[in-house]
């Protein structure tokens, strides 16, 4: 950099052309005409067309009221809502999606990407045969896969598979029956906020003692009995403050309890299952990546092999790991979208049937970007900050 | 003295006694790699349980019970549904496939002019592999004829309307065709345009390095529909009254932003690994900028990204399969429609259907893989430590 | 931005770029040599591509016919398939010249789409379809409450739905899919108890399903569609001339010509039908809609009248033998009615 300051202070060629300050001031002009022009152009352009058609244009539309229904609502909606909260409505659906489907892809990724490296031959070519199937076809065909699997294997709705604790399974979904909180509840959410907070206080001094004098304390164990225990206990003391409502046959299909409908199973299954491969390749080069020497350091240190992975492979894995991974994260969210295809109600749906019934392209396709790039910005913020904190302190 | 000197210096080899059992053959490798702990064992019973499973329902179904060729649905149809088979019978309906194959590569492209994708497919084929064969000479002229000549035969032969050929309109393209033309036309015009983008991003004007981040991180995070919706129902509003182009361009337009902002990425990540004094050597020999990227930069770099390269070519022949949702007909596309054929109405129609078009892209995308991690072996000149 | 610019700077190049005068829609068919129509990505019986990627279809002929008054030739014409939610914006910005895609003629789409409606080519009204095998003793939508309906999205169908559903105070659940093709495919594999759509389109859906046999329409209309063909809001030229096509094709059947008797017919003496097919004398109506004088000759040499293309695509000529019904002529005691051509 030092070096280019020096020429630029002395021009060598006394052309003005020639000068870099003078060419990137042009050139850099030049841009921003050509990117104003076409901007100022494509406005006009739709201002006009807008007006030629008489189509109409503006956010009002997003306070009328929307008159279709929303199969999956985790908020209140019916069709007297507005069609912003059908938007609202299909931006959670999608949430919920992206999020489930982030656990799960991330837990079955680790789980075949640590077989791919396993002793077991078989378990091994199990794994590679998975990752090579999966990473090489496209994922809307996953969901078509996973959606007709789901829809020609389970029965229907008057011939449902009674599974225990109430619950149901058919081509309509996955019916379990739902807790009902009576009064005094609270108090059980009260304690669960106190254990964790106690849990955390605990592993602190653990931490401190341990520093302080070699001695370690079960952490863990102790952070379940509680987080589990107290929550119970205020179960108890509240008088079992707890109902259930109970999925019960009707004409048609099931009624009542908890629904977890075929639409969101299969595109769930199908992006944790698509993702997972990634993942999993992500995860070996991750574990390979850290050099042999360091395990067999930390064995001749005397540890064994438990702490061995959780103290000294896993956090440098996780750094190779991380960049990546959020980017798979992203993807999954992306994908996402997918959903369209097997008719789940998600942000891209539903704001392809806002735009429909309301005839407003350029808003609709609008809110649609500016919600996936918030999305995206988020979980890559989220993933910034995860990555900042397992990154090498260097001196 | 020496006489008495019991030294004794062995003038030939011990002859190697053989391996314990336990160390060698079958026997060893089993023990080793299959049986080796308690725990071992445990998953390769579950993994012999899993491929048990599931490996004789696929080999029965898409082999030994499936049906090759037929003229409607009822060979694939059990006597229940009005067709031949015994009831309880599930298998393959490759008929359907069969039947269908001229729709599933070409769509509706005229029966009478398919010689002409035909063609194209060959000469493809003819230019391809001896560009990806190592050994045979003159790169240069066949990468020339493979990214510049090609598409311009192959556009004039695949839209006709020149030298006496029928134009065909591209709603009438489908199936393989339009996956691939998509993909390959997408992978020409998303590297150059990808190298742009990263240059652009590591750029000293300020004005471009922005616009070039904007650009790329608000492709990188919309999904490819939305891009895809953006090309099909806004792009024709941002155009002059009465100006339209091609759905299948729009599509193709969307397809290869997309992939150019995932490209720049792959790319940058290649510029960024060149050591700095590549750079300022190229600056103290008085290169100027192009002729720095050009000829000491970018070759390096990208030889450093080959496999990221080729993992975005895989992700956009992936992603053409979208383009059914703004209904163009790709392969998926094609396979769907056909379901709607009351001619071949079959419980196993689907399946079979979306399971070929899994073959066919699974292969194409394997094979690329495969070829990637073949080319990184080869030209692995020593920057990996 | 920049390189949507220069992409499209590439689309010209490349020659893709249609480009079109924001004159009259007429001039420019005229120049360009065909008309562009806007059909569904396949309805039997509407519009829908056979084995050799012909469009068949009451909608796709409806098109020919545009195509036959225009340029005396029914062939000139080419089809763009579009999803419902592409239908509007294709029109609107000049992809296509004419939507002819069982559309639904509502209020808002004549007045904040851009679109102007030229007339009702078939009378519709949205129904029912059940399994009546795996739900016996279902025979009215009334019943249908707790169902799981299966609907298209971004169609006048769904909002119906919604409608009637909440002023009969039933419960359902909707499974909402964007392709007809993907509607077909879940109700087939028994994801919902019901079908809604419009019903001659739960007529035509029926035979692609796997046993044809087990569904039944059930009796209840919901809603009133009116389907019919859209042009460009703001060319009057234009839509007057797919208006009067849609006229003429009723004119000739109520006069009773048909494809096969129009040549004779070229010499009656009755003057209403010499009127219709520009045999009177010194008579210029076909002139004055910026046609040529045997325009309805050439309508109805190239798709028959209206009860011949009824007949052929959907009627009893079909596989989906629907009645005519409400969409017999007046005379017969249907809606169809003609304005005179005089």
């Amino acid at each position: 950099m030092a070096s280019q300051e020096i020429l630029r202070e002395e021009p060598s060629r006394g052309s003005f052309i020639n000068d870099p300050r003078i060419r990137s001031l042009f050139f850099q002009t030049l841009v921003v005409i050509l990117l104003f022009g076409s901007i100022w152009w494509i406005i006009n352009n739709v201002i006009e067309n807008l007006q030629r058609l008489h189509i109409a244009s503006g956010f009002q539309f997003l306070k009328s009221r929307a008159g279709f229904d929303i199969s999956d609502t985790p908020i209140a909606y019916t069709s007297d809502a507005t069609y912003g909260r059908a938007l609202i409505v299909g931006l959670l659906n999608t949430i919920i999606v992206a999020v489930a489907g982030i656990v799960i892809a991330t837990i079955v990724g680790f789980i075949i990407g640590i077989g791919r490296l396993s002793q077991n031959w078989l378990i091994r070519k199990i794994c590679t045969v998975y990752v090579e199937i999966f990473r090489n076809i496209p994922p809307l065909l996953v969901i078509f896969f996973w959606y007709s699997g789901v829809l020609a294997v389970l029965p229907p709705p008057r011939e449902s598979i009674h599974l225990p604790f109430g619950s149901f399974l058919n081509q309509r979904g996955f019916y379990f029956p739902r807790a009902i909180w009576g009064d005094g509840s609270w108090l059980i959410g009260v304690a669960l906020l106190l254990a964790i907070a106690m849990a955390w206080f605990v592993a602190h001094k653990a931490r401190q003692r341990q520093r302080a004098t070699g001695q370690q304390f079960p952490v863990f164990w102790t952070s379940v009995a509680l987080i589990i225990g107290l929550p119970v206990l205020a179960f108890f003391l509240g008088g079992m403050p707890l109902t259930f409502d109970f999925p019960k046959q009707s004409t048609f299909n099931l009624t009542g309890g908890f629904w977890v409908k075929p639409e969101f199973l299969s595109l769930l299954l199908a992006l944790s299952f698509y993702t997972a491969a990634f993942i999993a390749e992500i995860v070996r080069a991750g574990i390979r990546g850290v050099s042999k020497g360091q395990s067999e350091a930390a064995a001749a240190l005397g540890l064994r092999s438990g702490p061995i992975m959780r103290l000294v492979v896993v956090p440098q894995a996780m750094r190779i790991v991380i960049p990546p991974l959020t980017s798979q994260y992203l993807n999954l969210t992306k994908n996402s979208s997918l959903a369209i295809a097997i008719g789940y109600p998600d942000l891209t749906a539903t704001a392809g049937t806002v735009l429909n019934q309301t005839g407003q392209a350029v808003e609709g396709v609008f809110i649609m970007m500016i919600a996936y790039l918030v999305l995206s910005l988020v979980t890559s913020f989220v993933m910034n900050i995860v990555n900042a904190r397992m990154a090498l302190v260097e001196r | 003295m020496q006489e008495h000197d019991m030294s004794w210096v062995r003038t030939e080899m011990a002859l190697a006694q053989p391996a314990p059992p336990t160390e060698h053959g079958a026997y060893a490798w089993v023990r080793k790699n299959l049986i080796g702990s308690v725990g071992d064992a445990i998953l390769t019973i579950l993994g012999i349980a899993i491929v048990l499973w599931i490996l004789p329902q696929v080999i029965n179904w898409a082999f030994i019970n499936a049906v090759w060729s037929g003229p409607d649905r009822t060979v694939c149809a059990t006597v229940s549904q009005g067709g031949v088979q015994p009831d309880g019978w599930t298998g393959a309906c490759w008929a359907f496939v069969n039947a269908k194959f001229g729709q599933l590569m070409f769509g509706t492209y005229p029966i009478e002019e398919r010689w002409r994708p035909i063609l194209v497919g060959i000469l493809f084929v003819l230019l391809l592999v001896p560009m990806l064969i190592p050994r045979v000479p003159r790169k240069g002229l066949n990468a020339i004829l493979l990214f510049v000549a090609l598409p311009i035969v192959s556009f004039f032969l695949l839209v006709g309307g020149v030298f006496g050929l029928p134009h065909v309109e591209t709603p009438r393209w489908g199936g393989l065709l339009v996956t691939l033309s998509l993909s390959f036309v997408g992978i020409a015009v998303s590297l150059p345009l990808g190298i742009m983008l990263a240059l652009g991003r590591r750029s000293k004007m300020p004005i471009v390095k922005w616009l070039c981040v904007v650009f790329i991180e608000t492709v990188r995070g919309i999904p490819l529909i939305t891009v895809l919706f953006f090309a099909s129902v806004m792009l024709p509003l941002f155009l002059p009254a009465g100006v339209t182009f091609d759905k299948y361009l729009r599509a193709l337009i969307g397809v290869s932003l997309f992939a150019a902002a995932y490209m720049a990425e792959v790319v940058r990540g290649g510029l960024q690994a060149i050591p700095r004094g590549q750079y300022e050597g190229a600056d103290s020999l008085g290169l100027g900028y192009w002729q720095k990227m050009g000829l000491i930069v970018l070759p390096q770099a990208l030889k450093l990204v080959i496999p990221g390269i080729v993992n975005t070519f895989i992700g956009m022949l992936k992603d053409t399969s979208l383009v059914l949702i703004i209904s163009m007909f790709d392969l998926l596309g094609v396979v769907k429609q056909n379901f709607a054929d009351p001619n071949w109405a079959t419980p196993q129609t689907p399946k079979s259907g979306l399971i070929f078009a899994a073959f066919v892209f699974w292969l194409l995308c394997f094979g690329m893989s495969r070829y990637s991690m073949y080319t990184e072996r080869r030209l692995d000149t020593g920057y990996r430590r | 931005m920049k390189h949507i610019a220069i992409g499209i700077l590439g689309a010209a190049a490349l020659g893709f770029m249609a480009s079109a005068a924001s004159a009259g829609t007429l001039d420019t068919v005229k120049q360009k040599g065909f008309i562009q129509c806007g059909v569904s990505t396949g309805l039997a019986g509407f519009s829908a591509p056979d084995d050799k990627g012909e469009w068949k279809g009451i909608d796709a002929d409806f098109c020919r016919a545009v195509a036959a008054a225009v340029f005396g030739d029914g062939s000139k014409v080419k089809f763009t398939p579009l999803s419902a939610k592409e239908r509007f914006t294709a029109l609107q910005s000049g992809e296509i010249d004419i939507l002819s895609r069982n559309t639904t003629w509502t209020s808002n789409r004549d007045s904040a789409l851009g679109l102007d409606f030229v007339g009702v080519t078939y009378y519709d009204g949205q129904g029912f379809m059940i399994n009546a095998k795996k739900l016996p003793g279902v025979n009215s939508a009334l019943q249908l409450s707790g169902a799981a309906v299966c609907v298209q999205s971004g169609t006048t169908t769904e909002l119906n739905l919604a409608d009637y559903f909440k002023k009969n105070k039933m419960e359902y659940n909707p499974v909402v899919f964007e392709k007809l093709e993907e509607v077909n495919a879940a109700y087939d594999a028994g994801r919902c108890d019901a079908y809604t759509t419009d019903q001659s389109g739960l007529y035509g859906i029926r035979l692609t399903l796997s046993s044809p046999a087990d569904h039944v329409v059930l009796p209840e209309i919901i809603s009133k569609e009116p389907l019919g063909p859209a042009v460009r809001q703001g060319d009057d030229q234009w839509a007057h001339i797919a208006r009067w096509t849609y006229f003429a094709l009723l004119n000739a059947e109520e006069a009773g010509i048909t494809q096969a008797n129009v040549d004779e017919m070229k010499t009656s003496t009755d003057p209403n039908i010499q009127r219709i097919l520009g045999t009177e004398p010194d008579g210029k109506y076909g002139a004055d809609l910026g046609l040529s004088n045997d325009w309805v000759v050439n309508i109805v040499k190239a798709v028959g009248n209206y009860g011949e293309m009824f007949e052929r695509n959907v009627g009893s000529g079909s596989p989906l033998k629907i009645a005519r019904g409400i969409n017999a002529l007046w005379t017969k005691g249907g809606l169809q009615y003609g304005p005179p051509i005089r």
